[in-house]
């Protein structure tokens, strides 16, 4: 899976988590670029994503991801 | 995953986006409820779930729309927030609307205390109560001995006592306590069930004597200590994200989550199912009868697959000893399928185990209409369980309201799936839910007797009835109460009590309750009627019809004229005046539309408000009682 299908896949997970289709995701957006996207619906949006792609992200990664291009290259290397 | 965690007798999702999507735009609320509660009949992952919470919404749906609301809060002493869309979809696929109010984290004390808490500003008609078990046994020493260990659980228990009781008497609610997951890790091993102060032994014991404690308070339990010894422990606490989120139960486990809080809640609304209907070639036995012979098909020991389909044979009857009715219905000719039951030296279930027995060629989504029909019950309360998808799905086309578990593959594990549906949720157990499968079944020989009367009359007078009454009786009052809740037919308002409520009611001088049983020739129906009448605000001798209901088993019989005759005398006795009542329609309670004009009462209102209310009213004096063919037993 390229860096960018897994974007897309983040990006859907996300829009069908806040019923917000104009949400956009690039690797360099913040949590706090997207409304709405709070503590909740960020273990949320883990739990999807791990669901939806056969992965399970470490706590340690969970805290510490600054930016959405940091969970792509995280998935892109579970996915190896 | 585990298996049930998917509850895998949901059938799958059509195509989910596109039906969201045209729920979503569907303007009018009652359709857009429609559309959503359809797709929450399906079985739906962890995002699903969450998405149709977020186009369910806060609706407010009108009574008569088949939709009914109920305000929920929760208590927790961990995060809860990410299991209520599961609650909320849950419910919606049992036609409710939950209103869910979570408590601030680990404020649960302060929230039910304080009657000036946002919980009682809530007003909770639920109250659901959901610990971890870290505090009932943190500081106790590996070295504690049994006694200890109850002492310090004990003490736990007590502060249980006092929330519970908060919840019935201040703010008026139902408490359901969860059980305590046991998330600890072993110890000692083995051995850690032989040591009094091991962790996971403390949480059994704390789990055993809550349970004690809920009993006999009559509180419910919410069971995840049970689920997660099915399901495993790790499909229901995940510890990443306890130290994440403060998360107990973990998100993959909430559509499961949901569906348990929902059975209580439908429960404790009369919304079970009721009725267990089987089809029979290759799911009461391997192979069709009409071809194979009773010598041909495969059932009882010394096969696996005959066994399998004794394990099913063996729980429905299992189902009927707590009061589920059974009934069948399948494709076949009805002499050849009752012989089976006569014949076949292994068959557990006999033909009058069946309150109806339905065996013919035609449709058998008219089968289970007629089923319903003769059993006076709603198609809603039936559970309809056959191998045949094709089956399968056209009764679930064409009767979406009969439940119809999606069967795997192998019958080994019929039973499972039907177990793990939990169609048949209860909050009470009486002594009239033993017997009540007799009672329906005793009903086809009511009907033998009607076909062979020559009028209603001659029938009515041939049941020699006769009935039991008196006041609402404390030992009744768990019966009394499931009566009040259950019932959606006979029920011209649709209250509905907790025990502390009836309680109160009981006890209170100015109030009339009333509780009828019903006995004939073929039986003792048990309590199956109840009537509340409440003095008007500053009228002492006006009184109100506050509730009355009535088994539909007992429809037909004139007992309402009776049980009115007998309140009219009650009333009389205390100086009463009058009787007012009002008829609230709703999708369940047409049948008594002609309730109160039928025995004498007259209308007040002319014009009807929005929810289509009848207000009626009874002059005592000029009552007239009709003379019916039911004796009375005195009190």
């Amino acid at each position: 899976m390229g860096d960018q299908e897994i974007l897309d896949v983040l990006a859907r997970v996300l829009r069908d988590l806040l019923m917000d289709d104009s949400i956009v995701l690039k690797m360099d957006t913040r949590r706090e670029d997207v409304p709405n996207w709070d503590s909740l619906i960020y273990i949320n949006f883990i739990v999807a994503v791990e669901i939806e792609l056969g992965v399970k992200f470490k706590v340690a990664d969970v805290e510490s991801f600054a930016n959405v291009g940091e969970i792509v290259t995280r998935i892109r290397a579970m996915l190896q | 995953m585990p298996r049930r965690l998917t509850m895998d007798w949901l059938p799958a999702p059509p195509d989910f986006r596109g039906h969201l999507r045209a729920a979503v735009e569907t303007p009018t609320l009652g359709e857009r409820l429609e559309k959503l509660a359809f797709l929450a009949q399906h079985r739906l992952g962890f995002l699903e779930t969450i998405q149709l919470d977020r186009a369910l919404g806060r609706p407010n749906p009108e009574p008569g729309s088949g939709f009914s609301m109920v305000r929920l809060a929760i208590l927790a002493s961990s995060t809860v927030d990410h299991l209520v869309p599961a609650i909320r979809v849950a419910a919606l696929r049992r036609r409710l609307v939950v209103d869910v109010h979570t408590g601030a984290f680990g404020q649960h004390r302060q929230d039910l205390l304080d009657s000036a808490s946002r919980v009682h500003q809530f007003a909770p008609q639920m109250v659901l109560l959901s610990f971890t078990a870290r505090e009932s046994i943190a500081g106790v020493p590996l070295t504690a001995t049994l006694a200890e260990v109850d002492e310090a659980i004990n003490r736990s228990i007590e502060e249980l006592r006092v929330l519970w009781k908060a919840a019935r008497q201040a703010l008026k609610a139902t408490a359901i306590q969860q059980t305590f997951l046991d998330v600890t890790e072993p110890l000692f091993g083995s051995y850690d069930r032989l040591v009094a102060g091991a962790p996971s032994r403390m949480v059994a014991r704390l789990n055993d004597l809550m349970s004690e404690a809920a009993a006999s308070e009559g509180v419910l339990l919410l069971d995840v200590a049970r689920a997660s010894e099915i399901d495993g422990i790790d499909a229901w606490f995940d510890a990443g994200r306890w130290m994440q989120a403060k998360m107990e139960i973990a998100p993959p486990a909430a559509p499961l989550y949901g569906d348990l809080v929902a059975r209580i809640v439908a429960a404790q609304r009369g919304l079970s199912k009721k009725c267990l209907v089987l089809d029979l070639d290759n799911t009461l036995w391997s192979g069709v009868i009409g071809d194979d012979g009773l010598e041909g098909i495969v059932l009882g020991e010394g096969s696996a697959a005959g066994e399998a389909h004794l394990a099913l044979q063996r729980y429905a009857l299992q189902l009927k000893a707590r009061g589920v009715i059974l009934a069948v219905c399948s494709k076949n000719d009805t002499t050849i399928a009752e012989a089976v039951f006569r014949d076949h030296p292994e068959m557990l279930l006999r033909r009058a185990d069946f309150a109806a027995f339905v065996a013919n060629w035609e449709d058998k989504a008219a089968n289970l209409k007629t089923i319903a029909g003769r059993l006076n019950i709603g198609l809603d309360s039936l559970v309809f369980v056959d191998d045949n998808p094709v089956e399968r799905a056209r009764v679930r086309e064409s009767l979406p309201m009969v439940a119809v578990p999606e069967l795997p593959e192998d019958v080994a594990y019929y039973v499972g799936c039907l177990a793990n549906a939990g169609y048949f949720e209860t909050v009470s157990f009486t002594p009239d839910d033993q017997v009540r499968a007799e009672q329906y079944a005793a009903n086809t020989e009511r009907e033998a007797l009607l076909g062979s009367s020559e009028s209603v009359d001659d029938f009515l007078r041939g049941l020699r009835m006769s009935v039991v009454f008196g006041p609402v009786k404390a030992v009744d009052l768990s019966r009394v109460t499931q009566l009040i809740n259950k019932t959606n037919q006979f029920n011209p308002t649709t209250r509905r009590y907790t025990a502390e409520e009836v309680e109160a009611i009981a006890a209170a001088p100015e109030m009339i309750s009333l509780q009828f049983r019903l006995l004939d020739r073929f039986g003792d129906n048990g309590l199956i009627s109840i009537l509340i009448l409440r003095p008007e605000p500053e009228q002492a001798d006006v009184l109100q019809i506050d509730t009355w209901v009535m088994s539909c088993r007992v429809f037909g019989r004139d007992l309402e004229f009776e049980a009115m005759n007998i309140a009219v005398e009650t009333a009389r006795r205390r100086g009463v005046r009058a009787f007012r009542a009002n008829y609230i329609p709703t999708k369940k309670n047409g049948v008594i539309r002609d309730l109160y004009p039928r025995l004498g009462f007259t209308r007040v209102n002319a014009e009807m408000p929005a929810d289509g209310t009848i207000q009626w009213h009874l002059n005592l004096a000029e009552y007239v009682g009709r003379k019916t063919h039911i004796d009375r037993l005195g009190k």
